[in-house]
């Protein structure tokens, strides 16, 4: 071998080539596209819209999109296309803090649990089982009493109390093959304490899983926000959501589609194009795992 | 195998009590039946609100651990109480459980069954047309809300009556009031009511479970002991059927249990659209009506759904799968 054979071959660092790998995926640039596009009409469209969400056109009542009113006009003439930025703008902010904000805790439970293991791995274990048991919705919707009328920022936190336990789980068992690799081994012997073992050696080592179950998580906590705004136990008034802009919509949905259409798709195609992120993401880190696997012929 | 069922039939009571009495407590501390009647004009007496809310056991002046103890003693009966307008809380259980139960087996059992179908077949036929077109459906539906989903199939439903000229879904309750015609016809009737009801319900667990089912199967296929099967001289039909599927379906049976907890959930928002009047819908309405003990019951009945279909599909699992009876 040369010494110009060597320079020919281009090197490249993992980050690269996991950048690569996720570009490659077309329906994980699709996704990308989307959510950059849903996130420059969340916050711009309010800029370059006619009418904002508090002013009344008595002109146009329930009328149809037009070239004022780009997605037409409610009961009593509000633009629908200003409401529909505003509600995806809380859609999208309370999506993305239920993520981070759920993911975490799941990484620190889960990794405490697998790496302690014993005693503390076997309540945790059966604190997120017990918690499974209960349809978050159901204990959601109970709750709601203590947040409804409140600020929206309570409503993260419901969520985010409601949306860890199964990517708990996930990094448990993360956590327990991490235990016996031998730099968790030597870093605990040399008497490096627990926590810093777990913020230096465990977490980053499982940085591409949380990565990705927070990027998925997006999409189930848009969901769920929707879900519960939609029978008005999540964001309410004067706070809007997609969730509520359907609720209010539905009840004329037959004559009158532009009122939940608009919203509806908005609603579909963001979920969706997280769902593309995450999957694009998850065999960009993880190229050998099942889902793209060949099968034998 | 036997003392293996005692032990999860045991963790099931066991969680069953923990989860209802973790629902009952949620319940008496976040609503406020008091609030429903000091707000009434003309006020009235207080020694009336106490005697209405004593009687239904949801007086919030008298200790929660006295009142749960009560409760908790009733339960263990088999008797719920009574809502704030002293009717039987068991008689609109009674009245409601089979709306639910009907939608929720009929959607879990058609998600199950359609979903592992197509999940398998799209793994055996990886990036073909159909493998390629079901996952589209896939993704699509599961970024759907439920709610969302329900409304446009009524949507679609009724532009689809209007075309025809004739209603053939119906959308609103469970059959027509006053139907008058042969058992046959009413039965009909019934199916008409049920179809989009029990879509917006099954479509989102088709979904989800080939989505699953493809993954766990691709897995397999590619298994080393497949091509052990292979190797011995089974043709690939005889491989994928004798040793392929038994292993693909078993993780499965884990998402069947916990997919209920999710499928009630689905079934409130189904509920309330199409107007049944089930269990969800009556969730939804009594903690709107403050009415603790209503609540509660629904609280439990999904907690000994969602744990009694945990427990069957330990049983499941462990005739599925030697190993895990070995381990118990």
């Amino acid at each position: 071998m040369t010494v110009d054979n060597a320079t020919s071959v281009e090197r490249i660092s993992r980050g690269q080539l996991i950048r690569r790998r996720f570009f490659r995926n077309k329906s994980a640039v699709f996704g990308i596209y989307v959510i950059a596009f849903m996130f420059l009409f969340a916050f711009g469209g309010p800029y370059i819209a006619q009418w904002s969400y508090s002013e009344n056109d008595f002109s146009s009542l329930l009328q149809g999109p037009s070239l004022s009113h780009w997605f037409g006009t409610t009961q009593v003439g509000v633009d629908v296309f200003a409401q529909t930025t505003r509600g995806l703008q809380k859609s999208l902010i309370i999506g993305l803090l239920v993520a981070v904000f759920s993911t975490g805790l799941s990484a620190i439970v889960g990794s405490v649990a697998g790496y302690l293991g014993g005693r503390t791995d076997k309540a945790s274990m059966w604190f997120v089982d017990l918690m499974l048991v209960l349809p978050s919705f159901l204990v959601l919707v109970i709750l709601s009493r203590f947040y409804q009328g409140k600020s929206w920022l309570l409503l993260v936190i419901g969520l985010t109390i409601f949306d860890w336990m199964i990517t708990a789980r996930v990094v448990r068992g993360l956590a327990m093959s991490l235990r016996e690799r031998d730099f968790v081994r030597a870093a605990k012997y040399m008497g490096v304490p627990t926590r810093k073992i777990i913020v230096r050696h465990l977490l980053p080592n499982m940085a591409s899983v949380l990565i990705i179950a927070a990027t998925l998580n997006v999409g189930g906590a848009i969901l769920a926000e929707t879900g519960l705004s939609y029978l008005g136990f999540g964001v309410s008034a004067p706070d809007v959501s997609l969730g509520t802009l359907i609720a209010e919509g539905t009840s004329a949905a037959l004559t009158y589609p532009w009122l939940f259409l608009f919203a509806g798709s908005i609603l579909i195609f963001t979920v969706l194009a997280v769902s593309f992120i995450g999957d694009g993401l998850r065999d960009a880190f993880d190229p050998g795992s099942l889902r793209v696997k060949k099968s034998v012929k | 195998m036997l003392g293996y069922v005692v032990k999860r039939f045991l963790n099931f009571i066991f969680m069953v009590i923990i989860a209802s009495s973790v629902g009952y407590f949620l319940a008496s501390s976040a609503l406020s039946p008091r609030g429903n009647y000091e707000a009434a004009n003309p006020p009235i007496p207080k020694e009336s609100i106490d005697a209405v809310l004593n009687r239904a056991n949801v007086n919030d002046e008298v200790p929660f651990t006295t009142r749960y103890v009560k409760w908790a003693s009733n339960v263990i009966q088999g008797d719920f109480g009574e809502d704030l307008e002293q009717n039987r809380v068991n008689e609109e259980f009674s009245r409601r459980v089979w709306v639910s139960l009907r939608l929720l087996l009929l959607g879990s059992l058609l998600g199950a069954t359609v979903g592992v179908i197509i999940g398998v077949t799209s793994a055996v036929r990886q990036y073909d047309l159909f493998d390629r077109s079901s996952s589209l459906f896939a993704y699509i539906i599961l970024s759907t809300p439920v709610f969302l989903l329900a409304v446009l199939l009524k949507f679609v439903g009724i532009k689809f009556n209007d075309s025809v000229g004739s209603t053939f879904f119906f959308t609103q309750g469970e059959y027509t009031p006053g139907f008058t015609g042969s058992s046959l016809a009413a039965f009909g009737d019934r199916l008409q009511h049920l179809i989009l009801p029990t879509l917006s319900i099954a479509l989102g667990s088709i979904s989800f479970y080939s989505r699953y089912q493809r993954n766990t199967m691709l897995d397999v296929l590619s298994s080393d002991h497949l091509r052990t099967a292979r190797a011995k001289g089974l043709t690939k039909r005889q491989a994928l059927f004798k040793h392929g599927l038994r292993v693909a379906i078993s993780p499965m049976a884990t998402f069947f249990a916990y997919g209920f907890g999710l499928l009630i959930a689905g079934a409130a928002f189904t509920e309330t659209i199409y107007g049944w009047y089930g269990m969800g819908q009556w969730f939804i309405s009594s903690v709107g009506k403050n009415d603790i003990n209503s609540v509660s019951a629904v609280v439990t009945f999904t907690a000994v759904l969602v744990l009694f279909s945990g427990f069957l599909a330990d049983i499941i699992l462990a005739i599925l799968d030697p190993r895990v009876r070995s381990r118990a």
